[in-house]
């Protein structure tokens, strides 16, 4: 078993309202730096610069996730993960069509910005990210467990797009095993407030939107890595979410 | 007026009506449901687009008369499985909330 310090929520230059510096290996610069050692890419309705932060992370020695952050339609904020980069692609293309259509408008969102692993733009995602998508909460995980991921609720000890904020409690449906807070000073409080935390594991997530928002080392997960390769820690690491950490 | 009645003047369909006779005094609208625990009063009738589940308990909690579901929203067969068990009148129109409140104002003393 070692420590990986892990950030499992962070975003890059393709959510609009990130900064354009959150390139893939500013990214992994900013996190290696900061002494994390998996690092899942996280943006809004989609998946699509993960391929390139696989590159940038690999630069770094630190293990990437592939994720995406999802706005259901109640606009509540989940953090999908994949064991498998090409997954989050496969199930990046199934939310397409669950999207709400509405062109970006730069000047108010930010702009959607494509990179490959040079941090090169290789183009721009026409219609705003961030907006709610039709797929409720009781559909998103089994949609998301069809493309072999993990989804729980992000930030929940926030107002906006947060799960208690917009349900009023934690729901018990659909079963979470997992939930985000922002604030890991705050595990024990939002414990005894939600018995439906009781037996929910807590990870600690920085939604980083700009290259200082990604915190130095502090939340880490026991993994067994024997023999060390990044893949066989990706795997534990799944295997330890899909347990709620226990 | 009671639930039964603004729902025929309104022409709202309802969903579930368990308890018809309840007396409607005054109104609330909002989709956060966190804000809506705290706000809605006893006997209101609470106009929402959320149709998840947790609404119905959170009319219980409030004990507003009923839920509005506006511009169309529909329903999941559980979460009128649930509003059936815990006796919460739910109704719908394709109206928005803004003409339902309106044309609420109109029939509420």
């Amino acid at each position: 078993m070692n420590r990986y310090y892990y950030d499992f929520h962070v975003h890059s230059c393709l959510s609009p309202c990130a900064d354009n510096d959150m390139t893939p290996n500013n990214i992994a610069g900013m996190a290696a730096l900061a002494g994390l050692q998996i690092v899942a890419l996280t943006d809004h309705n989609s998946a699509r610069n993960c391929p390139a932060f696989f590159e940038a992370a690999k630069k770094q020695g630190i293990i990437p996730v592939a994720g995406m952050e999802l706005t259901t339609a109640e606009d509540i904020h989940l953090v999908c993960l994949f064991e498998e980069l090409k997954d989050a692609l496969r199930f990046n293309d199934a939310v397409d069509s669950y999207r709400i259509r509405i062109k970006n408008r730069t000047d108010i969102f930010g702009e959607q910005i494509l990179m490959n692993g040079e941090d090169e733009p290789i183009g721009v995602e026409e219609d705003l990210l961030s907006n709610a998508t039709t797929l409720t909460i009781e559909q998103a995980p089994a949609l998301v467990e069809e493309y072999h991921g993990i989804c729980y609720p992000a930030h929940i000890d926030r107002e906006a797009n947060g799960v208690i904020a917009t349900l009023g409690t934690f729901p018990q449906s659909p079963p979470f095993s997992l939930a985000e807070l922002h604030d890991g000073a705050r595990k024990e409080e939002y414990r005894g407030r939600y018995p439906t935390l009781s037996d929910v594991g807590i990870l600690v997530g920085s939604d980083a939107h700009y290259l200082w928002d990604i915190r130095d080392r502090e939340y880490f997960l026991l993994l067994e890595d024997e023999p060390y390769s990044s893949d066989l820690v990706r795997h534990n690491l799944f295997k330890a979410l899909r347990g709620g950490l226990q | 007026m009671t639930v039964s009645e603004i729902a025929e003047r309104l022409s709202l369909s309802p969903l579930t009506l368990p308890c018809g006779e309840r007396e409607i005094g005054g109104a609330y609208i909002g989709d956060l449901l966190s804000w809506v625990m705290g706000r809605a009063q006893s006997g209101d009738a609470w106009i929402t687009i959320m149709s998840n589940v947790n609404i119905v308990a959170v009319a219980s909690l409030t004990d507003v008369a009923c839920i509005i579901l506006a511009e169309g929203v529909t329903l999941e067969d559980h979460v009128r499985e649930a509003a059936e068990q815990k006796e919460v009148n739910i109704l719908c129109s394709d109206r928005t909330a803004y003409e339902l409140a309106k044309s609420l104002a109109g029939l509420i003393q």
